[in-house]
């Protein structure tokens, strides 16, 4: 049936190349199957728009600049250190960042998901933080921590937190109470039944909290590096914005579009070597 | 009914003495209950839904603290629960399902044989979601037999099989039972597999026992004795249904 389908996938059409089969082929309901390569077709076509408006002048270089211009620019600042240094900085810094809000923010869901004396204590200060944006905070971290390196972390850190928190946390709540049962049945003690039942099951949670840390991560660390940073990719825009230095903004941004996207894809391995035990429309 | 030991003949296994529970003011679900279960022995627990067999299972089973009630419940040290659903963890591989909460050095092997003494062999690496609704059914009687219980309590625990796996689930149970001799109390819906297995048959009615009835049909037992069908013929009518209805 299936293959049918995609022989004659338009509507209502018996299939001709067979005079005995007179099953009329319908279309699947969805958007049909996947071709390959076919997410590319966008990204080229409007990558081909900006070099053709560059090249036939229509796009004025101050506007932004020639995508050959761009690519060069790359290479020089590769080749005398500044770029690998500022994406050092920069990445080091959301690391860092996503390191500390991911240890504190499971950390809390752990308590407050396992005792209601910690529920009492923790769910409702991170709620309230979770109605304030991070960002919102930073003048306040500013006069705190001073604009250097700890009120960055700092922000990224809660940042990346409350993503944790809240999808860990509804992870383990959603854990089926059979499972504590059987637990109890086989006489699991306390430790063994975390190991065994509660970090597992908290998992599928944990690691959908984590891609949306990782997202958050990236937009403080943009946001932070604008505020007086003297060093990251975020320094290096807000130098070339001043001088008026396109070519470097586009590298910039596209260095931290890479970085998303490097990142993404660490979660989404992660998850498919750790969640191999499920059987989801995606994997079947 | 193999005899082995004199001595664990005299102990029961199982002693429950005006067992009360009730989950609300209205009524009790289990009123005044009294049961034995010989050390061996192989008990079916059958009765109307609303009769209280699983709250009787889940008391023996110490699953029922929060449960308001009174009475003496006296179980062995080793006791094993087969749910209805296999309730294996799904993000635990078989074998490690098997072994859960056992410790030492031979866990493994252990879990590896009781693999393998329910017809699972080389499936121990697998995920639960691999194997079949009896395959599964299979993993969770090894889980239980891994820990060679002294009773093994059963909730249905072939209820939602189809009736060709059920079949062969019931020669297993049987062969499991020969082997290791626990006191195994069954809670089911179906006459038919009462009387197949067990060597007594319980009805239970209002939360006390209606009738308590001595299987004593041998080893074979076949749904076409007329033993079989007069004894069918009689639980059925303690649960309320004529014979009419059935034929």
């Amino acid at each position: 049936m299936a293959t049918t389908a995609v022989e004659a996938p338009i509507a209502g059409v018996v299939s001709e190349g067979k005079a005995t089969d007179k099953r009329v082929v319908r279309r699947r309901r969805g958007p049909g199957p996947r071709v390959a390569g076919t997410l590319w077709i966008g990204p080229i076509l409007l990558l081909g728009l900006w070099f053709l408006a560059s090249a036939t002048g229509v796009l004025d270089p101050r506007t932004l600049s020639e995508p050959w211009v761009v690519v060069e620019t790359a290479q020089r600042l590769i080749a005398d250190g500044r770029l690998p240094e500022a994406l050092a900085t920069s990445a080091y810094r959301a690391a860092l960042g996503l390191v500390i809000g991911i240890g504190v923010g499971l950390a809390l869901a752990l308590v407050s998901g396992l005792s209601r004396v910690g529920e009492a204590l923790i769910d409702g200060p991170v709620q309230v933080k979770r109605a304030i944006p991070s960002l919102a905070l930073m003048p306040l971290l500013i006069l705190w921590l001073g604009i250097g390196e700890p009120m960055k972390v700092i922000t990224i850190a809660l940042g990346v937190l409350i993503p944790i928190y809240i999808h860990t946390h509804n992870g383990l709540r959603g854990i089926d109470s059979r499972y504590a049962e059987l637990a109890e049945t086989v006489s699991l003690g306390r430790g063994a039944f975390i190991r065994h039942v509660v970090l597992p099951g908290a998992t599928p949670g944990f690691l959908l909290g984590l891609r949306f840390a990782v997202l958050n991560a990236l937009l403080s660390l943009v946001v932070v590096e604008q505020v007086n940073a003297t060093s990251g990719i975020g320094h290096m825009i807000t130098l070339a914005s001043s001088y008026g230095q396109t070519e470097i903004i586009v590298v910039g941004l596209v260095v931290y579009a890479l970085l998303g996207l490097v990142a993404d894809g660490i979660v989404r391995f992660t998850e498919r070597k750790a969640l191999a035990w499920r059987r989801t429309l995606e994997s079947h | 009914m193999a005899t082995h030991a004199g001595e664990s003949l005299k102990d029961p296994a199982v002693r429950v003495e005006g067992l009360h529970r009730s989950f609300s003011e209205a009524g009790g679900v289990l009123n005044g209950l009294d049961l034995t279960i010989d050390a061996g022995e192989f008990v079916a627990l059958i009765g109307r839904s609303g009769s209280g067999k699983s709250t009787l299972l889940r008391a023996l089973a110490g699953l029922d603290r929060s449960v308001a009630g009174s009475g003496v419940v006296d179980v062995p040290e080793r006791v094993s629960v087969v749910f209805q659903d296999s309730r294996l963890l799904p993000w635990r591989r078989v074998l490690d399902n098997v072994i859960l909460g056992l410790s030492g050095p031979d866990a493994r092997a252990r879990g590896l044989e009781a693999l393998s003494e329910v017809g699972l062999e080389g499936r121990d690496k697998a995920w639960p979601h691999e194997l079949s609704g009896g395959e599964q059914q299979r993993a969770a009687l090894a889980r239980s037999l891994v820990r060679d219980p002294q009773l093994l309590l059963a909730d249905e625990p072939f209820g939602a099989l189809d009736a060709l796996t059920r079949i062969k689930m019931h020669k297993l149970l049987q062969k499991l039972y020969a082997a290791h001799n626990p006191a195994i109390l069954l809670v089911t819906h179906d006459v038919d597999e009462a009387i197949a297995l067990a060597d007594r048959v319980i009805v239970l009615v209002d939360g006390v026992v209606g009738s308590d009835i001595r299987v004593d049909l041998g080893t074979k037992r076949s749904p076409g004795d007329p033993r079989f069908a007069s004894l069918r013929a009689q639980l059925l009518a303690e649960l309320g249904v004529v014979e009419e209805e059935v034929a």
